[in-house]
């Protein structure tokens, strides 16, 4: 599986989580979740994907990725 | 050093709170009504005679030696059948007494052979101790009549009562010519281990112990245990290792290093080498009791496979060189900071180890946050209690089970939940069964009949043989019966729960659609079973519900340990004995190395890493900036080392490469390393993509604590030398000083001081605690100085119970034509996860391969006969097995254990994971099984990269 789809399978595994409170309770607590969980790099991708159009995203998923912050950038020579 | 003695007070311990008084000796004794005179008396330090007497089981009054004189009563009554009363006055040492014992002692030893000085009991053995302590001076009756001492009779004539050693037993042995009929190892067997394989055959002089029906010990029910051997009071039961070396000088308490239930242990010694272990009375976990593993499972410490030298290698495909400590530590830290000036910082990480100590985990995740400077670090417990933690931390406000494992004594119902405690817990399992046996009712929710469901003298009020991954399902419909019957505990939600939630998650689980009927077609529950068992479960009194892997390693493993709090508050089950939610934890220091802050995105004490307020604590301490962003978890790791984006990992006791699901997709991350870290006891599968091999040490070699499934905080000692120079949290320090970390910690008490300072769950725990209390229980800290043994008592951690919506979500991972069946995994009692250090045991006598379970009616369609090897293929791979036929499982449905490397059960298992922890999803794969003529392709290729990865430069050959 590309990585990618990995991320998106992910989303909308959390998405479905919450789905059942309902859109306006789901969608916070989704990017909440996203936020606390994911490193920044899978971060980046699953915005890059979602800047690429989405595709495959669930609906909830992708609202709520519409409110998560940008991660931080890596660079190469931080260490 | 000395032994640690323990005192036998012949009797268990009353549990009556009223008190009675009376004279033994002149001398004034208040004990529980209910106690025996025997132990009043040893209350007071007077040991009367006993042989058949001892205070792990009940008195059974056979052997006639406790004989005590009451004034104003007639005759000799046996002083541990018979009850302190007020006022009685008791006399133990009579001239009648004394003459009566003697007379007793005398037949006994015209029974018994006479080889003291070469018994491996000399000096422990309580038919010579009475001997002495009756003044028995001289026998009357010679050996020439019957005896069960002699082979044959001095004419040569065969000696029918005479039988030989029976020495199946890998681990201990059975003479009867030694044995004299007590009876303590049959009932230690039925009270204390709940298996009942021991009766006495035969009647009168031809009565002896019989394993079974009549079989040899290793044939029979016997689970080796230990129990029988420990109760034994002659040489009849012996450990084979004290028949080898002799008797301990002296002994250290420590703790079990196999599994979550965290057993307290003598080590009993001579000089550095172990005699034997025997399982602590005092030991708050256990209380005495052991299983196979922790008894007599840790030959692997000696075991010639152990690797005792650093190694390195430049590639994979290399064999391994040996080298210095120096040199190994320096290729890690000039491996690292080359990745991570080329590929970023975060490149690299490190994953803690569920079978090292508090101490040593919190070194690595300090390494990595402090040294390495990012959050890329977890543990094995993602793939197992990871769901565990979010669950309860959402419902309840705090990452771990509410109960002590004594809470079970004062349970009415038991709901058990995706765990197999005879094998996985059998310790807690035996307490489990004496609460059963005595009356409490069980309710077993599993895809298989687990021995729990029958087994001699339980039966399970319900089993509910659920389809695999529809846990959810079931809990909520339990929840609509609960709900829509009127089964509130309306008084416990009112006062200790989120009423909107309630009220919200009420109507919810209220809907038909959530009703057993509804989801019989797709769980395979029978609704009135269902039924009867949640109603069972809201009034059936005290109800406690205990849970496994078979919860939480499914992809929807968070949701359904919310269902499980929903459960228990709805009810009112929380917050005293005998109720309560009980995670049972697989790897003995798997909830420690949870508490110590081994996941990516916590501190110690479940904090999180982007919270500056703790952040600020830690930097203060630790004196360096910290990373506020949340790191990789364990399969994300492997997901950015397929894409290129990590490079480096430092992996402390565990085998990922075994343990985790989907081999091929773990196996690609480790290849597309540069720099695979593995410090372990033995070339376990993972190194075989490792660069640089740091050996471990074992539990017997060093200091720490292990804090087990119910908090509880224990001490681990030292009783040998490293044999590979080095403790595992000293190779941390060392590494620690390559990434320019000025450690200095000389013990890891040290470490606990600044865990305690570090995180307020911990803040009053330190090793003179723990040693002065046996143990400690977090949460300990002002509001609890003395521990928490029982949670959420009067208010939940996070202040109100918060219900949760369970919405069943059926995995991806369904059953299609291709994939007809599901497969779901687990464990066996003599083999310990993935087998590394019990497959270096005798225990592999009772589980030398892992096989397929399967319905007879699966089979047949199949074509396949019991011991056929057979084809599993699920969409990530294939694997064969051996098959077993057992109506255990449902149609349907497949079963198999994962202990040995050439299973390769993870091969097909698949990289789905559970929503909210990515915990893998091991218990549900869907698969097609069809006959196979042996191996597959890949396990026959693997086992020989394995083999040759295993290779190890001859020493001559290295520089
Ligand atoms: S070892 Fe345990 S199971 Fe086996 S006979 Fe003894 S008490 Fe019973
Ligand atoms: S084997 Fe030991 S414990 Fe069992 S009856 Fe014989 S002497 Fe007693
Ligand atoms: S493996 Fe578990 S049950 Fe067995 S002795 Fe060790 S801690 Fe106890
Ligand atoms: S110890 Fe009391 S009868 Fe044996």
């Amino acid at each position: 599986m590309q990585q990618h789809e990995k991320l998106v399978m992910m989303a909308n595994q959390i998405a479905k989580a919450f789905a059942a409170q309902g859109e306006a309770r789901a969608v916070p607590q989704i990017a909440k979740h996203i936020q606390d969980f994911w490193d920044p790099r899978m971060r980046r991708g699953i915005l890059e994907h979602l800047a690429n159009g989405g595709a495959g995203l669930d609906p909830l998923a992708l609202a709520a990725l519409r409110q998560l912050h940008p991660a931080p950038q890596a660079g190469a020579h931080q260490a | 050093m000395t032994l640690v003695n323990e005192i036998d007070y012949g009797t268990p311990a009353s549990k009556s709170e009223k008190m009675v008084t009376l004279t033994i000796d002149g001398v004034e004794v208040t004990v529980p009504e209910g106690t025996s005179i025997m132990r009043a008396a040893m209350e007071l330090g007077t040991q009367i005679p006993k042989l058949c007497a001892t205070d792990s089981i009940e008195a059974f009054g056979s052997c006639r030696l406790c004989l005590v004189e009451i004034e104003g009563r007639p005759g000799t009554p046996a002083s541990c059948t018979t009850p302190a009363m007020n006022g009685l006055v008791v006399h133990t040492q009579t001239s009648r007494l004394k003459q009566l014992r003697r007379g007793v002692m005398e037949l006994y030893i015209s029974d018994h052979p006479l080889d003291c000085l070469t018994c491996a009991a000399n000096g422990d053995c309580e038919l010579q101790d009475m001997a002495g302590a009756v003044g028995l001076r001289d026998v009357r009756y010679g050996y020439d009549g019957a005896n069960h001492v002699f082979a044959k009779a001095k004419d040569g004539a065969a000696n029918d009562a005479w039988m030989p050693k029976d020495e199946s037993n890998p681990y201990f042995t059975y003479d009867p010519s030694k044995c004299i009929v007590c009876n303590r190892c049959v009932r230690a067997c039925e009270e204390v281990q709940g298996t009942f394989a021991l009766t006495i055959a035969g009647r009168g002089f031809e009565s002896r112990v019989a394993a079974g029906m009549s079989e040899n010990f290793l044939d029979s029910e016997c689970v080796s245990c230990g129990a029988c051997v420990q109760a034994c009071p002659t040489a009849t039961l012996s450990e084979k290792s004290l028949i080898d070396i002799g008797q301990p000088e002296h002994s250290v308490v420590t703790t079990c290093a196999y599994c979550g239930v965290g057993c307290s242990f003598k080590a009993e010694m001579r000089g550095e080498e172990v005699v034997r272990m025997v399982p602590y009375k005092d030991g708050k976990a256990n209380r005495g009791h052991s299983c196979v593993k922790g008894r007599f499972a840790w030959g692997y410490t000696t075991h010639k496979e152990r690797i005792l030298k650093p190694m390195v290698r430049d590639k994979i495909t290399d064999p391994w060189r040996e080298t210095t400590w120096e040199e190994a530590i320096d290729r890690v830290v000039s491996e690292f900071k080359r990745i991570q000036f080329q590929y970023g910082r975060d490149a690299v990480g490190g994953i803690t180890s569920s079978r090292c100590t508090n101490e040593e985990t919190f070194l690595v995740q300090k390494l990595i946050r402090a040294g390495f400077g990012v959050n890329n670090v977890d543990t094995c417990a993602r793939v197992c209690h990871s769901p565990t933690g979010y669950g309860l931390r959402t419902a309840f406000g705090t990452s771990a089970g509410t109960q002590d494992f004594d809470s079970v004594e004062d349970s009415d119902v038991m709901l058990v939940i995706g765990a197999n405690p005879t094998d996985a817990h059998p310790v807690f399992a035996s307490r489990m069964k004496k609460r059963l046996r005595a009356g409490a009712k069980l309710i077993v929710v599993d895809p298989r009949r687990i021995d729990l469901v029958r087994s001699v003298h339980i039966e399970a009020a319900h089993h509910l043989p659920l389809l695999p991954g529809t846990n959810v399902a079931v809990l909520t419909a339990m929840a609509h019966v609960i709900v829509t019957e009127g089964l509130v505990n309306e008084k416990f939600v009112r006062e200790r729960c989120e009423m909107d939630d309630f009220q919200e998650w009420a109507a919810f689980v209220a809907e038909e659609r959530h009703s057993p009927e509804a989801v019989a077609k797709f769980t395979g529950v029978d609704p009135a079973e269902l039924r009867a068992a949640a109603r069972l479960y809201a009034t059936g009194g005290n109800a406690a519900i205990y849970y496994g892997l078979g919860v939480t390693e499914h992809s929807q493993g968070s949701t359904t340990v919310m269902a499980i709090a929903n459960l228990a508050m709805v009810t009112g089950n929380l917050g005293r004995r005998g109720v309560g939610v009980n995670p049972l934890r697989g790897q003995n220091n798997v909830q420690g190395s949870c508490d110590m802050g081994s996941f990516p995105h916590e501190f110690s004490g479940y904090r999180h890493v982007s919270d500056d307020g703790v952040r600020a604590t830690f930097e203060a301490m630790w004196g360096t900036k910290l990373n506020p962003e949340p790191g990789l978890r364990i399969p994300n790791m492997l997901d950015a080392a397929v894409e290129g984006t990590f490079r480096g990992l430092y992996i402390q006791g565990e085998d990922i490469l075994q343990s985790d699901p989907d081999t091929t997709h773990v196996s690609a991350g480790l290849a597309a390393m540069e720099c695979v870290v593995v410090q372990d006891l033995f070339l376990n599968e993972t190194a075989n993509y490792a660069h640089v091999f740091l050996p471990g040490s074992t539990f017997l070699e060093k200091d720490g604590t292990f804090t087990n499934a119910e908090r509880r905080i224990q001490l681990v000692r030292r009783v040998m030398t490293p044999r590979n120079g080095y403790a595992d949290w000293e190779i941390t320090q060392l590494l620690a000083h390559g990434f320019g970390l000025d450690w200095n910690y000389t013990h890891p008490s040290q470490v606990m001081d600044e865990i305690a300072a570090l995180t307020p769950t911990f803040k009053n725990v330190s090793f003179k605690k723990i040693e002065e209390m046996g143990s400690v229980q977090w949460p300990c800290n002002d509001a609890n100085p003395e521990g928490s043994p029982i949670m959420h008592a009067t208010t939940f951690a996070r202040g109100k119970g918060k219900f949760m919506l369970t919405e069943y979500v059926p995995t991806d991972e369904r059953t299609g034509p291709r994939f007809p069946l599901l497969l779901t995994t687990g464990r066996i009692l003599s083999q310990y996860n993935v087998g590394a250090q019990t497959r270096r045991t005798e225990n592999v006598m009772w589980h030398d391969e892992d096989r397929l379970e399967i319905h007879p009616h699966d089979a047949e369609q199949r074509g396949i006969k019991e011991g056929d090897w057979v084809r599993i293929q699920s969409r990530a791979g294939e694997t064969a097995l051996r098959a077993l036929i057992t109506d255990r499982v449902a149609p349907g449905v497949v079963y198999t254990t994962f202990h040995h490397p050439l299973t390769q059960a993870n091969v097909i298992t698949t990289d789905f994971s559970d929503w909210a922890t990515n915990c893998p999803e091991y218990k549900v794969t869907a698969v097609q099984v069809g006959l196979s003529n042996g191996p597959t392709q890949y396990q026959e290729d693997y086992d020989a990269f394995a083999r040759a990865s295993r290779r190890i430069a001859a020493a001559e050959a290295a520089e």
